[in-house]
């Protein structure tokens, strides 16, 4: 009887895996321990995709869990006093249970390659919005200027706090000064890597304004946990305004050309 | 236990190493040395490495509960050895930390899993289970060990150099981890761990040429390669990845080293300015560095948790008294890991700047890979389906190797989706991952393992009350850490932050942390009772017979622990490893030695 006991109690606690697996995940949204906010427009994508493979592992999870729970309760040794079930395989299961997971595989594998390049491949034809530097441990952003051209003497220099317009595609171009950093948007679902001696184009469009954070994802010495921005996405109007307001700043500080040299 | 053959005959296949442990009585420190310490019995060299590696896993261990205390209350001070190893005030720096997490990684991977797999686990079973009386090359085995000492030493020498150990993270991303001017540790400290990284292997490959050679020239009479049990055919085809990975590995160390050195600029690219100070040569691209790393290092993901399959495919069928469900498709999905192992390591790189249109090629091969390790889960499933399960400390261990195997496997699916990939990569949910695969997975395979076969290595069981006592609460606590570690992701906190909760974003998620360093807490502390009852066990246990567990396979017909040479008579082998409630036969196994005609009489007397 006392083995009988313990292997339900070794079977329950392996069925807690399971149940407390699901719990979890049910309860963290509740307590915003989720997906933060998404703002963007391809953002949508991502998050269902998301939860499309959270539901199909979370199936197979619950199922393979169960049954290993129910092996553990049903043929525990102090039941089983006929002895085990010599059985060798079935080539019948083996055969299923390869199909079926490598149909679903290559499906899903099909089925995300859209999203994928809506993000990293399909880049819209247009010049940058601006270009984001980073260097240890900040992000230099670099906008065009009144000319709407990179590298001339009206460039607009900024540290940290990124703006750009909502409901238009914006292309950022990224770089790094020194090591490898990686921009992440959180609430727009972005992250590239910024990698010295490469230029890599990053577009997005935002639909709400608001002001988030921006973080460095790719470990870039001591100071990688405070390599913190803020990108505001505002309308197209607030955000001309603030080019404006910015571009007369830098004005009133350093002549023109003298921004120049500093590139 | 029935010896088939006359129990007369020594060993068969004796190669000049036996001869030098004949006892001198007049030389007794050379006879000391050569028997204890530099030993070429498999066996000795095995639990060298076990030991090595369990006194580097507590390194790793308490290296990670540091970390998990920056993260939980950053910038507090750390109790007790804080005012040891931190800036004044026992509050650790930014510096440290990120050295923290570097070598918590690095001492884990490279001294501890690989070398505790391959090295223990591989040179201690592979003559016993194949029924050889040593390793082929007993002398280069002997090296395998010795490589890993200079290493060891580096690693530990790596803490007390200017600017301390390497803190770049265990993969060294370049030009990070090659330009002094880039971080603190950026100098000594991460020459040593290139050294030490190097020299564990040329440990690494001494070991694998051995394993293969053994396993393909020395197996018993009767041993073809489908008799041999899962546990071998890992440690076979690991030695395989290893072989063909580890050049890789090494050729990319030292050019990061000629890099560093020499100024060869072979990861630095035109231009880059550090500190505002030119850095290197130029000419070079940082991601030729991830591909070189990843060609190994994916690889050696696989060669982090075949091994442990293969022992836990074997601990399931002995204490489910049921044969292996599937063995071939066992063997194929495993050659197909490997196989395919070679060619995802982009998925490491989704996000660094690689080609995307590439990246759907690796996405397309990694969802595949996914396949082999499906089809070996439901076949540990069919394993137990039927059987009569005795739940020891063991089977414990290997069930919830199966069970956490589970959720390991599924979470890798998120992070091969390249689009998720964009959100989830680099945040705790790939700290998630693969800590369910490595420590709830591998980990927790070790201990099956430890558990298994620690009457074969000393002769003794250990204690089952208290295994159980530390299984339950390694599997509450590291469930406890590690689940939560998801939720962590789909926030999009990252790893590698000293300080998060600065952020918008994560500000709120101090408490889950502080709840998840807790459960560390209670996961390393519960490894007391591992250390007593090891240590106990090992002079005071129970002594076991031959064959304590009633299983079917080669060691177990060996003393208990095996002389030198292994066997008292030379084993013949008559089937496959799995024979278990053969349907007729009166005791519940028939082992690999047992003779056909004993079983055909036991069969017919029924």
């Amino acid at each position: 009887m006392g083995k009988r006991l313990a292997a339900m109690f070794w079977a329950l606690l392996f069925l807690a895996v399971p149940v407390l697996g699901v719990a979890t995940f049910a309860i963290a949204p509740a307590y915003d321990h989720w997906l933060p906010k998404d703002v963007s427009e391809h953002g949508q994508s991502i998050d269902s995709l998301f939860y499309f493979i959270l539901a199909l592992t979370g199936v197979v999870f619950v199922v393979t869990e169960v049954i290993l729970f129910w092996f553990m309760w049903k043929y525990d040794a102090s039941r089983r006093p006929e002895g085990a079930t010599y059985l060798q395989g079935s080539h019948t299961l083996e055969v299923v249970w390869t199909i079926i997971p490598a149909a679903t595989l290559l499906f899903l594998a099909i089925y995300q390659m859209n999203a994928w390049a809506d993000v990293k491949m399909r880049r819209p034809v247009m010049s940058p919005t601006v270009e984001v530097v980073a260097r240890q441990f900040e992000w230099r952003l670099r906008y065009p200027g009144r000319d709407g051209t990179l590298g001339t003497a009206d460039d607009l220099f900024l540290v940290n706090d990124l703006h750009l317009p909502i409901d238009e595609d914006v292309l950022v171009q990224l770089k790094s000064m020194d090591v490898l950093h990686s921009f992440f948007l959180p609430n727009v679902r972005i992250k590239q890597d910024a990698v010295p001696g490469m230029k890599i184009p990053v577009w997005f469009k935002a639909r709400e304004v608001g002001e988030f954070d921006i973080v460095c994802a790719e470990l870039c010495g001591w100071g990688h946990y405070k390599m913190k921005g803020r990108v505001t996405f505002e309308t197209r109007a607030e955000f001309d305004a603030w080019l404006e307001r910015k571009y007369a700043e830098q004005q009133a500080v350093q002549p023109q050309t003298e921004v120049a040299r500093a590139d | 236990m029935t010896p088939p053959t006359a129990a007369t005959a020594s060993p068969t296949i004796a190669h000049g190493p036996a001869t030098l442990v004949v006892p001198r009585k007049h030389r007794p420190v050379a006879e000391f040395l050569s028997t204890y310490v530099f030993s070429k019995d498999h066996k000795v060299i095995g639990l060298q490495f076990l030991f090595s590696t369990l006194l580097w896993f507590l390194v790793g261990g308490l290296l990670a509960l540091a970390v998990r205390w920056q993260v939980a209350w950053p910038w507090s001070d750390v109790p007790v050895v804080g005012k040891l190893f931190a800036q004044e005030g026992g509050q650790m720096s930014p510096e440290f930390y990120t050295m923290l997490f570097t070598m918590h990684a690095s001492v884990m991977i490279f001294l501890v899993i690989i070398p505790i797999l391959a090295g223990a686990f591989g040179n201690f079973l592979i003559p016993l289970m194949i029924g050889a009386d040593d390793m082929a090359f007993p002398t280069l085995n002997m090296l395998s060990y010795w490589f890993m000492w200079p290493a060891f030493i580096a690693f530990t020498a790596s803490f007390f150099v200017e600017g301390g150990a390497a803190s770049g993270g265990w993969t060294s991303y370049p030009p990070l981890s090659t330009n002094p001017a880039s971080s603190p540790a950026s100098g000594m400290g991460q020459t040593l761990w290139l050294l030490g990284l190097t020299l564990v292997g040329v440990s690494s490959m001494l070991g694998s040429v051995n394993y293969m050679t053994t396993i393909i020239l020395m197996r018993a009479p009767g041993m073809t390669m489908f008799r041999l049990p899962m546990t071998i055919w890992a440690m076979f085809i690991t030695a395989i990845l290893q072989a063909f990975a580890l050049p890789v590995l090494t050729a990319a160390g030292f050019m990061q080293l000629t890099d560093r050195l020499l100024g060869t600029g072979f990861f630095s690219p035109e231009g880059s300015m550090v500190n505002n100070a030119i850095s290197g040569a130029g000419g070079g691209q940082p991601l030729l560095w991830q591909h070189l790393f990843w060609f190994y290092s994916h690889p050696a993901v696989y060669i982090m948790i075949l091994p442990a399959m293969g022992m836990v495919s074997d601990i399931l069928t002995v204490f489910a008294r049921k044969p292996l469900f599937g063995y071939r498709p066992m063997v194929y999905s495993i050659a197909g890991i490997a196989g395919l192992g070679f060619i995802v390591w982009g998925h490491h790189m989704f996000m660094s700047g690689m080609n995307p249109a590439l990246g759907i090629t690796f996405m397309v091969s990694t969802m595949m890979i996914a396949l082999p390790s499906a089809v070996k889960t439901f076949n540990w499933l069919g394993t137990l389906w039927g059987g009569k399960i005795q739940f020891t400390t063991s089977m414990l261990f290997a069930l919830s190797f199966v069970s956490m195997f589970i959720i390991g496997g599924l979470s890798g699916i998120f992070m091969a989706a390249t689009p998720v990939d964009i959100f989830i990569h680099d945040t705790y949910f790939i700290v998630a991952h693969f800590h369910y695969v490595l420590f709830a997975g591998t980990a927790m395979g070790v201990w099956a393992a430890i558990y298994f076969w620690f009457p074969k290595m000393f002769g003794r069981t250990m204690n089952e009350f208290w295994g159980k006592v530390h299984f339950f609460l390694t599997f509450i606590f590291l469930n406890g850490t590690f689940f939560t570690m998801h939720i962590l992701g789909a926030v999009g906190f990252p790893r590698r932050l000293a300080d998060a909760y600065h952020y918008e974003t994560f500000h709120h998620l101090q408490p889950l942390n502080a709840f998840m360093t807790y459960c560390a807490m209670g996961m390393v502390a519960t490894q007391v009772i591992f250390a007593a009852n090891f240590i106990y066990s090992m002079f005071w246990g129970p002594v076991a017979g031959r064959n304590p567990w009633n299983a079917n396979t080669l060691e177990w017909t060996a003393p208990s622990p095996p002389g030198h040479g292994n066997f008292d008579y030379q084993p013949v082998v008559y089937r496959g490893p799995y024979e278990y409630s053969v349907p007729g036969v009166e005791k519940d196994h028939l082992m690999q030695t047992d003779p056909p005609n004993a079983a055909a009489a036991a069969a017919a007397a029924h």
